[in-house]
């Protein structure tokens, strides 16, 4: 499973990182988590409001963050 | 209505902390001190309720408008009903300067016109949910809304004569070439959209609390002991410079500046204008600098010249208007 974080370098990108983070360490996926910052491959996902969070290439959270618990409902699902 | 009433306007808490002050602290009203403290905690715990309550309704009703959606909506409006629909939907669409470079190659991309475009990035940082809080805060509903408005206002006239100067070329070419993928919009439930309500609470707030608080102790001071005379002579309504000055001041300053509203409610009861007040605040969260910098990764220095130049001149024009009407607005 290949997890991306889509935000350009503010705090609640970095916050959705983080909470990412947690849900996979969480429910122990043998996941990658990346960042994407730049604003060409932001928008090639259709995102216009960051943060968003994309799980093997397809969008499942944009334009907000979410908490920890709410990330692992979305990765148990995808 | 009374009840309500009487509950907006704060006299309840007024007197609350009058009597901490009076009874608790034994200061009295009328010294300097009194006066400041009293002004200190009685705008902090107001500020913040009303930062709390606005924000999260706002939030609320954003979470139904996503970039995406306006974006379709823009797409197939044109000429000064599109400006105006674009400035409306600059209120209702949740931004931050950080967004801004996605939302105009999303809005580019999808054929929005240029100048429906620029009324909605002049309004959507004017007319934000920590401002109008602010304003209700320190002046009451009727300039709360007038704010509104004039924002609006101000982002239909940039972006009309924006889209009439033709400046399609001045927009950087990569923006024109690239490719926007397709997503779908998210469908929320009930309690997502508290929680991102809540977590919009938690954000703004926790950004602006310290710049709130210091500018409210600055307002304290001003209220307990800057000379009334002197502020009105240089900053009063009938200095032409003053509100100029202001709109320079405002442009360096990010909307944390938001803090420095107490600052103005103090000193416009010293007399000093409330256009130039107004000016100031929709100056610093129009044209700041951040978001030039961000904005020039799609768009040429000229179109960015051309932006300020336009705003500012527009809010100039707002805060002499203010200055002129203001015995009917208080």
């Amino acid at each position: 499973m290949v997890i991306k974080v889509l935000g350009s370098g503010c705090s609640n990108c970095k916050k959705l990182e983080k909470n990412t983070k947690e849900a996979v360490k969480e429910l122990g996926l043998d996941a990658k988590v990346e960042k994407v910052e730049d604003i060409k491959d932001i928008m090639g996902f259709g995102v216009m409001k960051t943060p968003a969070l994309v799980v093997d290439e397809k969008v499942v959270l944009k334009g907000r963050v979410a908490k920890t618990d709410e990330i692992v409902t979305i990765l148990k699902n995808s | 209505m009374d009840f309500i009433n009487g509950l907006l306007q704060f006299k309840w808490l007024y007197k609350l902390v009058e009597l901490l002050v009076e009874n608790v602290f034994n200061i009295s009203m009328t010294t300097r001190l009194g006066s400041s403290i009293h002004f200190f905690i009685y705008d902090t715990i107001k500020i913040v309720i009303l930062l709390g309550i606005m924000i999260f309704l706002i939030s609320y009703i954003r979470s139904y408008f996503p970039p995406e959606r306006t974006k379709k909506i823009l797409s197939k409006f044109d000429g000064i009903k599109g400006n105006i629909m674009a400035s409306l939907m600059g209120i209702v669409t949740p931004f931050c300067s950080c967004s801004s470079v996605p939302i105009f190659i999303g809005f580019v991309e999808a054929g929005v016109p240029l100048g429906l475009t620029f009324s909605f990035l002049i309004t959507s940082p004017i007319v934000n949910e920590a401002a109008f809080a602010i304003l209700l805060a320190s002046f009451g509903w009727k300039l709360a809304f007038l704010y509104v408005i004039t924002g609006v206002i101000v982002g239909v006239v940039g972006g009309i004569i924006i889209g009439k100067l033709k400046l399609e070329n001045e927009v950087e070419e990569y923006v024109y070439q690239m490719q926007v993928g397709e997503s779908e919009v998210e469908k929320l439930n009930r309690k997502e959209r508290i929680n991102f309500a809540l977590e919009n609470v938690k954000e703004i707030v926790g950004r602006i609390w310290i710049y709130l608080l210091i500018g409210i102790g600055i307002g304290a001071v001003i209220h307990g002991w800057a000379p009334a005379p002197v502020l009105a002579k240089y900053a009063g309504p009938d200095n032409p410079l003053a509100v100029f000055v202001a709109v320079i001041l405002g442009i360096p300053l990010y909307s944390n500046a938001l803090g420095t509203i107490p600052i103005a409610e103090a000193l416009i009861n010293k007399g000093v204008g409330i256009g130039t007040a107004m000016a100031f605040m929709m100056a610093t969260t129009a044209l700041s600098l951040p978001e030039m910098i961000l904005l020039r990764k799609v768009i040429k220095p000229k179109l960015i010249a051309y932006f300020v130049a336009i705003t500012g001149v527009a809010i100039i024009l707002v805060g002499y208007l203010f200055n002129a009407v203001a015995h009917l607005l208080i």
